[in-house]
């Protein structure tokens, strides 16, 4: 049952830390050398590694479909900005605020859907509602600005003061890259410690799992509390990196739908799967906006960008981290969560099912 | 009186909507796929509609059928070509495939139909029946009246045509539809057409109620599935008693607390209908 | 000069063109641009083209396009480099960036407030100038930025002057309505215009009593029951902030509704001025009044560049979109034109001394304040006239005498 990404190092132990190694380099190295235009594409490419990874804990890690992480994006980015507009008070004690905020909102939603019994599609549902419902409330909440907005006033970019988040882009970079790598590490923790084997058997088959003894519920409850309180965290950087905050886009639904993007395309339930999902489908979406920036068709970039996602889903459903590290010889061959159906989310819906090719 | 009127108004208001869930709760009941491009589809369906309108001036009562018939096509197809594949694949897939599916539609909308809101000029679209105080609006009532002649076909369909019967025998009981030499693909191939065909009547209808843009679709494929969850997945009364629920409970929410939270309480009925009876007011035991 | 600028004008193609051309010289000029000012000044552009604002920021960018052209004629260097925000605030700062390193020399931008926000903060961050064609979110020019020049009111303005003209307006009519319905959409423009009319109301000595307020939501699909609720209110005035789609809901749903009140007025909005309200409703848009800043028919300026945008862009609308859009570009050509120079300092020196008088919009000459503002915009009363929206007052850029109160829905014909 042991994943793909905690072979990484066990089969091939020279080969693997030293990309690793070289990949961390790079990445610290980057800002002496990239313009601002590039280094503003690397931070969005480490928000989305970041958020991937949050939510790769709930879906890669223990199977659970969450369509409504906007929520703790918000949640975060929210709770930490109004503690700083009405009191100055630092983002990290905002953050700890936020993250607290969102891991018990976290553990709220999980709590109420396992205690009855909400699985599959039907949990995925439940996520979009809680955050579209939060969304709706937060436009009406005045103290964070309901729906005219909230406002941080605008860094100096001379100084970089990092105890109030007031800097130049290069302190997010660097800041998001450390969160970036730390995620990877407690992923890597995770995956190797008694939870992560629970988890596991739990996305593959909940019934079996249960049988063997394992406390479901609580493992549940302890994916969505976790990945809920990390990605808080991003949230917390959200709001000082973009100093404004709407209710309208911070919890928008096509946030929480983009977040899962790099996670699914890189390789779900991989621990560099989001990382590499990020680069590419933002080097993409870059990639897409110019060229397709000449030509002067609104919209084409984005029939492109479908196009581009359909083509990976059909024609790699495991994500492509698996496939990369397979040729480059830095994993095992995969076989992530993604190639069979998990028979947990087939049996909550109703009678005999497909259970098989058609 | 003015709350009957608006009682009224959203009731009728909810017969629509629910011929659009209907065939989400159609496409799931049967092949387990969760539609998250119905909205577009529907979109599709009002483009289409509106086309009809202004090339052929054919009304979009008129247009319904021609829309169904084209949609129930590219519904086939697609489930034929592409989403097939896809039936027995675990759930954050599909909806990754729906998603580009949708990213695809709602950009080559932009680009075919520009970002204009488009509508029809009927000549009775601003007339409404004044029934002793009671203001019925006309277009509503043709649109939910033609709605619910949409669900009551496709009730006779799965009630008493062969393939209808097939299809249900097909998603009460996979296996044994495959052993009495049911051919699955292409009944699920018929199913996503009729699902896609309902959502595309739906939009010819909903063309009278609005005007259609390429991004009026996320807000329509969200508000389906809380029907469709709301009355029971799978369930075609359900779809139809969720439409009218929320078309009653926007109304209520809005006359009684503040208009602009009224989808807020949709979301809210959603929750605790999927914590308190998650199989749907109508749907089977899960 | 108008034959000449519509002959020579080709289609929006050019503006593009004219982009890409000038990327494909960027760094070539980045080294020339300190030699002189020879050099036409690159101005990046920055509009929700696609997305859920397509249709204004595809609207915004024949403003901008248009500019090229008709600026030519008038002695000016000008090119485009355009970028589309995809009406997200994210995309919109990454454009930003990506704009000013290929070699903008001013960043124009960017009708959403999220998106203004960011792209402003960029300008401010990399010390390039950044002018807002539209955008009237108040907290950005409260910001203290120095690169950062706005020439659209911000909303407190729009309401102040918006509710000052409301006034004159019913002056002029001779019938002032006692009691008035607000009906406003509940997003951020919604509800900074909402907290402006309760705060200036009543220092303006407003002329009626509000007596319902009511919210909706921006994306409605349906307004029947705000607008029942807003009959049932029983006031003379229907009062409103909207958007395009919301306000053709909500006429509709009047009408239907039999929601006969002195007259719909808007104290400024968007909606009911553009041509989709027109086209769609028909009649039933007529007399309905938004107080917005407007193109002046009777200056010569507008005159040239509403012949040239026909001339383009035959089925397209020409309002305060387009004007907004080429002040925008004019600004940053007079800027530079005057600077000698597209360096950052000289074009935020020439911008802060800008004194624009041949201008296409209502008021007086286009000038910034100490925080990049322009103080001295007029918003004009527009009401809709068979099928046209017209200037009814102020009266010296009138086109048409203001009627109120209006007539019901059934004796229009």
């Amino acid at each position: 049952m042991r994943a793909p990404f905690s072979s990484l190092f066990a089969g091939r132990p020279r080969r693997a830390p030293a990309a690793l190694a070289l990949f961390v380099a790079a990445m610290a190295a980057m800002p002496l050398v990239a313009g601002d235009y590039l280094l503003s594409v690397l931070i969005l490419v480490l928000f989305a590694a970041y958020l991937a990874q949050a939510w790769n804990i709930m879906m890669g890690f223990a199977g659970l479909l969450s369509i409504g992480h906007a929520l703790y994006i918000g949640i975060g980015a929210y709770a930490s900005a109004a503690l700083f507009v009405h009191y100055g008070t630092s983002p990290w004690i905002g953050m700890l605020a936020g993250v607290t905020i969102a891991a018990l909102a976290g553990a709220a939603i999980g709590a109420l859907s396992f205690r009855f019994k909400v699985g599959g599609v039907y949990f995925a549902l439940l996520t979009i509602a809680f955050a579209e419902f939060t969304r709706i409330l937060a436009d009406h909440f005045g103290w964070i600005g309901a729906s005219s907005g909230l406002f941080l006033p605008v860094a100096n970019r001379a100084t970089s003061d990092v105890w109030h988040l007031r800097g130049a882009p290069v302190m997010f970079y660097y800041l998001l890259l450390a969160a970036v790598l730390a995620l990877l590490a407690l992923g890597r923790l995770l995956l190797g410690r008694r939870i992560g084997y629970y988890w596991q058997a739990i996305r593959e088959d909940e019934e079996a799992a249960k049988a063997l003894g394992i406390d479901v519920f609580r493992c549940k409850l302890a994916a969505v509390t976790l990945s809920a309180g990390l990605t808080a965290v991003a949230g917390v950087f959200h709001a000082f990196y973009y100093n404004n905050l709407y209710p309208e886009t911070i919890f928008a639904i096509g946030r929480s739908v983009e977040l899962m993007l790099p996670a699914i395309i890189g390789g779900l339930g991989t621990l560099f799967g989001p990382i590499l999902g990020a680069f590419l489908l933002t080097g993409l979406s870059e990639a897409l906006t110019n060229a397709t920036a000449d030509w002067g068709i609104d919209g084409l970039k984005q029939l492109l960008y479908g196009l581009v996602l359909a083509i990976v889903v059909v024609l790699r459903p495991d994500g492509i981290w698996p496939w990369i590290a397979a040729r480059l010889g830095l994993g095992a061959a995969p076989h992530p969560p993604a190639s069979r159906v998990p028979p947990s989310a087939r049996e909550r819906s109703e009678g005999a099912l497909p259970q098989g090719q058609p | 009186m003015l709350l009957a009127n608006i009682l009224v108004a959203g009731l009728l208001t909810g017969a629509v909507y629910a011929l659009m869930a209907l065939g989400l709760s159609v496409i799931f009941g049967v092949i387990r796929i969760v539609n998250f491009a119905h909205g577009e589809m529907m979109v599709l369906g009002m483009f289409g509609a509106w086309a009809l309108n202004r090339f052929l001036h054919l009304d979009p009562l008129w247009a319904m059928p021609l829309v169904a018939a084209a949609l129930f096509l590219a519904g086939y197809a697609l489930q034929r070509g592409l989403i097939n594949r896809f039936v027995a694949r675990p759930e954050h897939m599909q909806f990754l495939l729906m998603l580009a599916i949708a990213i695809m539609l709602t950009s080559a909308m932009l680009m075919g139909f520009g970002p204009d809101a488009r509508n029809v000029q009927l000549d009775y679209a601003f007339d409404s029946y004044d029934l002793g105080g009671l203001l019925v609006d006309k277009v509503r009532v043709l649109a939910a009246g033609g709605a619910v002649a949409g669900a009551a076909l496709l009730w006779a369909f799965f009630r008493f045509a062969r393939t209808g019967k097939a299809i249900r025998a097909c998603a009460d009981n996979y296996l044994g539809a495959q052993v009495v030499g049911l051919d699955v693909k292409r009944l699920y191939a018929i199913t996503f057409g009729i699902g896609a065909a309902c959502v595309g009547a739906a939009g010819s209808l909903m063309l009278l109620l609005v005007d259609v843009h390429p991004y009026l679709a996320t807000d329509y494929t969200l508000l389906a599935f809380i029907i469709v969850i709301v009355g029971g997945l799978g369930s075609l009364g359900g779809a139809l008693l969720g439409g009218l629920l929320i078309g009653l409970s926007e109304a209520l929410s809005g006359f009684f607390i503040d208009p602009s939270m009224k989808s807020m309480f949709s979301y809210g009925l959603l929750i605790l209908v999927l914590l308190v009876r998650p199989q749907g007011l109508l749907g089977r035991r899960l | 000069m108008g034959k000449e600028t519509s002959r020579r004008l080709s289609r929006r193609a050019f503006g593009r063109g004219a982009a890409a051309a000038g990327a494909l010289v960027a760094a070539p000029a980045l080294l020339r641009w300190r030699a002189g000012a020879a050099e036409p000044v690159k101005i990046g552009v920055l509009l929700p083209r696609s997305g859920f604002l397509a249709l204004i920021g595809q609207a915004c960018q024949r403003g901008c396009d248009i500019a090229v052209p008709v600026l030519k004629d008038m002695g000016y260097a000008v090119e485009l480099m355009n970028a589309d925000t995809e009406s997200s605030p994210d995309v919109a700062r990454t454009q930003a960036e990506k704009l000013i390193r290929e070699g903008a020399h001013v960043i124009v931008g960017a009708f959403e407030s999220g998106a203004t926000a960011a792209i402003a903060q960029v300008a401010e961050q990399k010390g390039t100038p950044c002018v807002i064609n539209i955008g009237s979110e108040p907290k950005i020019t409260e910001q203290g930025y120095k690169f950062v020049f706005r020439n659209f009111p911000t909303s407190p303005m729009l309401v102040t002057n918006g509710l000052n003209r409301m006034k004159s307006f019913f002056e002029t009519t001779g019938t002032t309505p006692k009691t008035a319905v607000l009906m406003h959409v509940n997003d951020t423009f919604g509800q900074s215009m909402l907290a402006g009319i309760n705060a200036l109301a009543p220092k303006i000595g407003l002329p009626f009593k509000i007596v319902e307020t009511i919210a909706y939501d921006p994306k409605t699909r349906d307004l029947s029951i705000e607008v029942a609720k807003a009959k049932a209110a029983g006031a003379e005035l229907h009062m409103v902030v909207t958007r395009l789609n919301d306000a053709i809901l909500m006429i509709r749903e009047m009408v239907k509704q039999k929601y006969e009140p002195m007259g719909v007025i808007s104290p400024g909005s968007p909606g009911m001025y553009e041509g989709q309200f027109l086209k769609t409703l028909g009649k039933y848009a007529d007399y309905c009044v938004s107080n917005v800043p407007w193109i002046n028919p009777k200056q010569e300026m507008s005159q040239t560049l509403e012949k040239a945008f026909h001339k383009a862009y035959p089925d397209q609308d020409f309002d305060l979109n387009i004007g907004f859009s080429f002040e925008g570009i004019q600004i940053c050509a007079d800027a530079a034109k005057r600077a000698g120079s597209n360096a950052p300092q000289a074009l935020v020196e020439a911008l802060k001394a800008t004194h624009i008088e041949k201008r296409v919009m209502i008021g007086g000459p286009i000038r910034f304040a100490a925080n990049g503002q322009n103080p001295d915009q007029v918003s004009a009363a527009v009401q809709n006239r068979g099928g046209k929206p017209l200037v009814v007052l102020p009266p010296d850029s009138a086109a048409e005498k203001p009627v109120f109160p209006v007539p019901g829905w059934q004796q229009r014909t």
